[in-house]
């Protein structure tokens, strides 16, 4: 089952011949198995790319010609708000948005936007790591050999990070503790955004192939406490968790442009704390998430 | 990205917003004279830095006549500013802004900013300016004023009337008021501002509404495509690490320990830094490297890291997505090449490309005898306390 992608999921990449990523990690993909069918370059329609992928000026000709259902998106800030638009406009259902940097009011339009087409379409990012159903489909730019496939007598693991590279640490250790991840989703570090904690809390919790969740958050915002509240009303599956940040100073934007504290709000301690009550295992050190997850399902 | 008071004024200004007279002056002399030139008898003037706290700190002075204001100017250029919101050295002062104090019936806050729950911009107002609006919404959230922007339309006239009414103005006033906001929200949309805030807006006793104190901050994102508003930083007000650091496309934060970190991604980063301090260490920076670092950046990140005299170690910790641990590696050891690591520098490289780097990093072990590997996160930090210990 997983969430959101499987073996099924047919991928193109917008952006596929840029600099930004777009061309190696569409290679990344494919390698790991992915059914990358094709991709979008304005200007470089009718062509092909390295992998011999076909190449078009639209998204409406690569999803006419390719029947993609899913998009990665590795156009350049200015223009990738257009980009996730057009994806919605064209009917690919998960867009999942890896450019970093988008203005945070071309978001706030483009949300608006995608709200028209109500769950029809789903955005995940900007500014993520994109989307991985271990052994079945990868989405994105984590690197694929961290993660385990599910398998008989491995139990699945469900991971939500609004942090890219801090997934992968949370992904390697459960590796490493024997663990199996049934879909890992990075929603992204920025304030105005796709998937929050909320909607993917509610798919893994809905899901029969994943047996315990981790979230990992980070400072700025109140998306952690809004899930600790979820968590506490509506998951009945073991939940274990870490926050980044704890020593960062107040008023400092943390590289992320959602991770800041400011007016009080949004600190680490106070997402612990809401964690915490809600019964989420929450680690002290991030080296510690995957014995986080191993002591929340013991209970 | 931030700028000064004065400029937060002259845009302002420009969008059609009343402020009072002013003048902005770089010596005690010119502060005597822009006092003559503003020629109302009671002025204010107001050191130009980004930290707050300047009042307590006496660097912002009411002031009677231009002996005064020259003197108040002269106290300020000579002095460094320490408040609460600086460091202990305190900030040196560059600018000076004379302006004409005014007869304040009543204050008010008026600002708009990002509300991530509802993915809109929102207009925040109180009846209650003049103070810290954070201790107003902590005490007394009643007294908060919330407008939701439309995410595609902006503020329509009646939802800025709506809060003009709600503050507590009627006729000729509310008219003025809600037209000021509109002008403000305006402002906000096409600057792609990250916060607008005028604090205080001011009732005069004349009937007037004027913008005393102002604040504007930019989307860092979306600077691309105002070149005029790019061209309004202040470099003297950043950090030169920092500087120079964002030339290099780095994201670095200068902090006031001792254990240098170079990490990919924001939220490892901050995980990295927050092990460190669980091990008993302080970090000295917040060092997001990106996912797209070429060689050349991150021979620089070493060279910033390593030019902060504090620093007496560093830690490496990358976990290879876009960023390949075999570009790190090489970079690392170029890096050692060139500045020479006289400090211990711990690594740990996990992803994309993992086994090359240990390669790479392997053979050059003899030259480079302070480096050491860990083979986890706690490992790392273990590692690296115990080396600068």
């Amino acid at each position: 089952m997983s969430i959101l992608v499987d073996k099924n999921t047919r991928v193109i990449c917008q952006g596929i011949t840029g600099g930004g990523g777009g061309a190696f990690h569409t290679k990344g993909c494919l390698d790991y198995g992915t059914q990358m069918v094709g991709g979008t370059s304005p200007g470089k329609g009718g062509t092909k790319d390295a992998n011999g992928l076909p190449i078009f000026d639209t998204v409406e000709q690569a999803r006419k010609a390719t029947g993609a259902d899913a998009t990665m998106i590795f156009v350049p800030p200015p223009y990738a708000a257009d980009a996730i638009c057009e994806a919605a406009a064209e009917g690919i259902r998960l867009i999942v948005a890896i450019t970093e940097g988008i203005p945070v009011l071309d978001m706030v339009r483009a949300k608006k936007f995608l709200a028209e087409f109500g769950d029809k379409i789903t955005l995940v990012g900007p500014n993520c790591p994109g989307v991985i159903t271990p052994g079945e489909c990868k989405i994105g730019i984590m690197p694929g050999y961290i993660h385990t496939p599910p398998a008989p007598g491995k139990r699945r693991v469900g991971i939500i990070s609004r942090s890219g590279t801090l997934t992968y640490e949370a992904v390697w250790q459960t590796t490493q503790l024997g663990w199996s991840q049934s879909t890992c989703v990075g929603i992204g570090g920025d304030p105005v955004k796709g998937l929050d904690f909320v909607e993917v809390l509610t798919m893994f919790q809905a899901d029969v192939q994943t047996d315990a969740i981790i979230m990992i958050g980070e400072i700025g915002g109140t998306a952690e406490e809004a899930a600790a509240d979820y968590v506490q009303k509506h998951v009945t599956k073991p939940v274990a968790g870490f926050i980044a940040g704890r020593t960062a100073p107040p008023g400092k934007r943390m590289g992320h442009a959602g991770a800041i504290i400011s007016g009080g709000e949004g600190t680490a301690e106070s997402k612990i704390q809401a964690m915490r009550a809600a019964g989420i295992t929450v680690a002290d050190s991030p080296a510690d998430i995957g014995r986080a997850l191993n002591m929340a399902m013991r209970g | 990205m931030k700028i000064h008071e004065y400029q937060a004024r002259e845009l302002l200004a420009k969008a059609g917003i009343a402020v009072p007279a002013a003048r902005v002056v770089e010596s005690a002399a010119e502060a005597a004279a822009a006092f003559n030139a503003n020629a109302v008898p009671l002025q204010v003037v107001k050191a130009q830095v980004f930290a707050g706290g300047r009042g307590k700190a006496g660097f912002v002075k009411l002031v009677k006549s231009a002996a005064e204001a020259q003197a108040a100017a002269d106290f300020m250029f000579k002095n460094r500013m320490v408040s609460v919101q600086t460091d202990p050295e305190g900030i040196a002062v560059k600018k000076v802004m004379v302006a004409a104090a005014v007869d304040i019936a009543h204050e008010y806050y008026m600002g708009l900013v990002l509300d991530r729950a509802k993915a809109t911009v929102s207009v925040i107002a109180s009846a209650e300016g003049g103070v810290e609006i954070e201790t107003v919404a902590h005490q007394r959230p009643e007294a908060i004023i919330r407008e939701a922007l439309h995410p595609t339309l902006g503020l329509q006239g009646f939802a800025a009337r709506r809060v003009a009414g709600r503050l507590g103005f009627t006729g000729r006033q509310a008219s003025e008021v809600s037209q000021l906001l509109l002008k403000l929200a305006a402002l906000y949309a096409q600057y792609d501002c990250s916060i607008v805030e005028i604090n205080p807006l001011v009732l005069t006793k004349d009937g007037k509404v004027l913008a005393i104190d102002a604040k504007i901050n930019f989307d860092d994102s979306a600077l691309f495509r105002h070149p005029d508003i790019l061209a309004m930083a202040d470099p003297a007000e950043h950090d030169p690490l920092e500087l120079r650091a964002a030339k290099a496309s780095l994201n670095y934060i200068k902090l006031d320990g001792d254990i240098a970190c170079l990490v990919n991604g924001a939220g490892l980063a901050m995980a990295t830094m927050d092990v460190v301090q669980l091990n008993g260490g302080k970090p000295a920076n917040f060092l997001d490297v990106g996912g797209g670092v070429k060689p050349e950046g991150a021979v620089e990140a070493f060279r910033i890291l390593l030019s902060d005299s504090k620093v007496r170690g560093v830690l490496v910790n990358i976990f290879g997505g876009i960023a390949r641990c075999d570009l790190i590696a090489e970079a690392l050891i170029a890096a050692g090449r060139e500045v020479g690591f006289k400090v211990p520098v711990v690594v740990r490289l996990e992803g994309t490309n993992v086994q090359a780097a240990r390669e790479i990093l392997a053979e050059a072990r003899g030259e480079l005898p302070t480096l050491q590997s860990a083979m986890d996160l706690n490992d790392a930090a273990r590692k690296i306390v115990a080396a600068t210990r």
